[in-house]
C-alpha cells in the first residue's frame, strides 16, 4: 500500500485498506447453515478440495469498506466528467428501475418464446428504433460492446466479400489517423492489413490520400463521424462514394453517434453499417468490466450476414427468435440474446426521451461543447478552430513549453474538483486535451469547469512548477504510471507464511 | 546529440545505422520524447522478413501504443532482447542500447531514400509541437 507522500500541503485521506487487510482469524459476518448437505447435493468431481479463501470480516466491516470506497470515488453521480470520447453523460435512474422490473430481470434465456413475448417485443422495437435513428435496414443486438461490434462488422465485411468471390483479394482495411485504436485492432483481429490515411488541415480525411490508398484489394474504410477531433466529416458523401467506387464498404464507428440523433443519419450519408455504443449514446452504465452492448446496424445488402438470432414479428402480432433473414450468417458472436439488461436500459432511455427529446439531446451536447470551446480557446489552442460537434480537442503545447504539460493540467483539474479530460488522444494533436461536456451539464457547471481550466492556465503563466505535484487533494498523489504498466500487480496475494 | 550525423532517418522517426549489409534500427530521440516513458516493446522474430515502411513492431508508452515502421526491407537477423526486458532503454539510450532490431538489407539502395540528418532535423522542426 502506498500512503500519500509526506509533506503534502493538503491533508489527504488515508487509503482504504483491502478487506483482507482488515480480517482477523475466525471472524465471520454470517453463520452459513446447511453446508453439511453440500456433499449430498454436489457430485464429488465438482467439490472444492480446499475452503474458499474469503476475507474474515463482519458484515458491518464490509458495508463500511464499500461506503468508504464510494466516498473517495468520483462518478457522474458526484460531478462533471468531461472525459472526451467517452461520453460520460448522466444515466437517468429510471433506466435501472425499468431493468429491475421482475418481468424483465427474472427471465431465463432458455424460456420458450411464448412466455417472453414482452421481452421479445422490446428487443424488436429497439432494433427498429436503432435502424430508424441510423438510417439502416437491419440490426443485430448481439455484440457485447463497441469493439465487439467493430469486430462483428469486420467479420460481416469479410463474409460479404467472400460471398462475392473477392474474399482472397480484398485484404486491406483503411483507417484514418484520428481513429480510435480499437479500429485498426478489430481489422487486424480479422486478419486484415491496415492502411492509415492522414487528416487534412481542417481535420477531415485527406481525400487525395484516401483515393491513393484505395484499390481492388481494399475491404473498406472505418469511419468515425463526427471524428475523434469532434469534427463533422465535411465531405462524408465523397468519402463514401470513393470507397464504394473501389468496391469497398464503409464501416461507421458509432462512438460519436450521440452528436447526430435526429440531426442526420449515417445511412443517408452513405455508410454501409454503424455500431452503437449504448453506454455512450443511450446512457447505459459504462463498463468497468461489467456487461455492455454494442448493437450493429447495417444496410440491406449486409443483412444476410448478420449474427443471429434476431426477433421477427409474425402476422398475428406474436414474436419469435429467428435467424431466417440471415441465411449467410457469420454465426453467433454472443450467447443467448446479448446483454439483455443493458439493452432494456437503452430502450427505457429512448422511450423516456421520445424522438424530439433525442434530437434535443444531441443539440444540447453540441451547444455545450461549442460554449466551452469558445470560453477556453483564448487561453488554450483549439487544435482545429472550427465549430465542433459534441466534443473538441485543445492543445496544451504552448503550456508545455512554459513548464506544465497536458498531464499536469489534467491532474490539476482533480484539485479543482473535476474529473480530468482525456489527454494525449487523438494522437495527431500534440499535448491533446479532449473535452466532452455532454448534454447533461447545466450552464453553471460548464462555467465552473471553464473557470477551473482558466485558473490553471493562469498558474501555468505565473508559476507552473507546483502543477507537477498535482493532485494534492486526492487520496493518492501523482501515480507512478510507468511502474504500474511495467510491473503491474493485478491481484492480492496472501503474505507468505513462515 | 538528438539527431546524430552518422545515421539515416525515416519520416516516421526511425533511425538506421548501416554496417556492411546489416542495418541497426531504432526510434529517434525526438520520437521517444514525444511518446514519453516507454513501457512495452514488441519486436518481430529473428528470421522474419520486413518490407520498407510496413509495420515492424510496436512501442507502447504511458500515452499511446505506436507502430514502428521498417525503414528498410530485409530479414531480421537480430532482435534486441534487452530492450524487450527493459523498455526504458528506448528512452535512456535511443541510439545506443535502446536499438530495436538488426536487418540484413535486401536492397542497399533503399537507404538512399531515407532522410539525411539535416533533412530529419527540418522534418521534426515542421512536425514538432508549435502552438498547434
Amino acid at each position: 500500500m502506498r500512503l500519500p507522500a509526506s509533506g503534502a500541503t493538503t491533508a489527504a485521506p488515508v487509503l482504504e485498506p483491502l478487506l483482507f487487510e482488515l480480517e482477523r482469524e475466525g471472524r465471520a459476518g454470517r453463520h452459513v447453515r446447511g453446508g453439511e448437505n453440500a456433499d449430498a447435493l454436489i457430485p464429488a468431481g465438482f467439490r472444492r478440495g480446499e475452503p474458499l479463501r474469503l476475507p474474515q470480516v463482519t458484515e458491518s466491516q464490509v458495508v463500511r469498506h464499500y461506503m468508504h470506497l464510494s466516498e473517495v470515488n468520483y462518478s457522474v453521480d458526484t460531478g462533471m466528467y468531461p472525459l472526451g470520447s467517452c461520453t460520460m453523460k448522466y444515466n437517468p435512474k429510471v433506466n435501472d428501475r425499468v431493468a429491475a422490473l421482475p418481468g424483465l430481470a427474472d427471465l431465463h434465456p432458455r424460456q420458450d418464446d411464448a412466455s417472453v413475448q414482452g421481452a421479445l417485443a422490446l428487443l424488436w422495437e429497439l432494433e427498429r428504433m436503432l435502424v430508424k435513428i441510423t438510417g439502416m435496414d437491419a440490426a443485430t443486438l448481439q455484440p457485447a460492446a463497441g469493439a465487439h461490434a467493430e469486430f462483428t462488422a469486420m467479420l460481416v465485411f469479410k463474409a460479404y466479400h467472400a460471398w462475392r468471390g473477392e474474399g482472397a483479394t480484398r485484404r486491406r482495411m483503411i483507417v484514418p489517423d484520428s481513429a480510435h485504436g480499437t479500429n485498426p485492432a478489430s481489422a487486424a483481429m480479422c486478419g486484415f492489413e491496415v492502411t492509415t490515411v492522414k487528416s487534412d488541415a481542417r481535420g477531415n480525411i485527406d481525400l487525395d490520400a484516401l483515393t491513393a490508398a484505395l484499390g481492388p484489394d481494399v475491404v473498406g474504410l472505418m469511419l468515425t463521424n463526427p471524428n475523434t477531433l469532434g469534427l463533422f466529416e465535411e465531405r462524408v458523401r465523397a468519402v463514401c462514394d470513393a470507397v464504394h467506387a473501389a468496391g469497398g464498404l464503409v464501416y461507421g464507428d458509432g462512438a460519436n453517434m450521440n452528436a447526430l440523433l435526429g440531426l442526420t443519419r449515417p445511412g443517408d450519408l452513405g455508410l454501409d453499417c454503424i455500431h452503437i455504443n449504448v453506454h455512450k449514446t443511450f446512457s447505459t452504465p459504462h463498463g468497468g468490466g461489467g456487461p455492455g452492448a454494442g448493437p450493429l446496424c447495417v444496410k440491406e445488402r449486409l443483412r444476410p450476414f448478420l449474427p443471429g438470432p434476431g426477433v421477427v414479428r409474425e402476422a398475428d402480432g406474436t414474436f419469435r427468435r429467428s435467424s431466417d433473414d440471415r441465411p449467410r450468417s457469420i454465426g453467433r458472436v454472443r450467447s443467448f440474446f446479448g446483454s439483455f439488461g443493458v439493452l432494456v436500459r437503452a430502450y427505457a432511455y429512448m422511450r423516456t426521451l421520445g424522438e424530439e427529446g433525442m434530437v434535443e439531446t444531441s443539440e444540447d451536447a453540441i451547444l455545450a461543447a461549442n460554449y466551452l470551446a469558445a470560453r477556453l480557446k483564448g487561453r488554450y489552442a483549439l487544435a482545429y478552430d472550427r465549430p465542433c460537434m459534441h466534443e473538441f480537442v485543445l492543445s496544451a503545447a504552448a503550456q508545455k513549453k512554459k513548464g506544465a504539460a497536458a498531464l499536469d493540467i489534467a491532474k490539476a483539474l482533480i484539485d479543482e474538483g473535476f474529473h480530468p479530460s482525456s489527454v494525449y488522444f487523438p494522437l495527431i494533436v500534440p499535448e491533446a486535451m479532449m473535452i466532452e461536456p455532454t448534454e447533461t451539464e447545466p450552464k453553471e457547471t460548464l462555467d465552473a469547469f471553464a473557470d477551473a481550466l482558466l485558473r490553471i492556465a493562469d498558474r501555468v503563466e505565473s508559476d507552473p512548477a507546483p502543477l507537477h505535484d498535482a493532485p494534492l487533494t486526492a487520496p493518492l498523489r501523482r501515480l507512478d504510471e510507468v511502474t504500474a504498466a511495467r510491473h503491474p500487480v493485478l491481484r492480492w496475494k496472501p503474505p507468505s507464511r513462515p | 546529440m538528438s539527431v546524430p550525423d552518422d545515421l539515416r532517418y525515416s519520416k516516421e522517426h526511425e533511425w538506421v545505422r548501416v554496417n556492411g549489409d546489416v542495418a541497426t534500427v531504432g526510434i529517434t530521440h525526438f520520437a521517444q520524447e514525444q511518446l514519453g516513458d516507454v513501457v512495452f516493446v514488441e519486436l518481430p522474430d529473428q528470421g522474419a522478413s520486413v518490407r520498407q515502411f510496413s509495420s515492424l513492431g510496436v512501442v507502447e508508452s504511458v500515452k499511446a501504443a505506436s507502430d514502428v515502421y521498417a525503414p528498410v526491407s530485409g530479414e531480421i537477423v537480430e532482435r534486441n532482447a534487452q530492450v524487450v526486458e527493459k523498455p526504458e532503454l528506448v528512452n535512456q539510450e535511443p541510439y545506443g542500447n535502446g536499438w530495436l532490431v538488426k536487418v540484413r538489407l535486401t536492397d542497399t539502395a533503399e537507404v538512399g531514400t531515407l532522410l539525411s540528418p539535416a533533412d530529419y532535423r527540418a522534418h521534426i522542426g515542421e512536425t514538432a509541437p508549435s502552438g498547434a
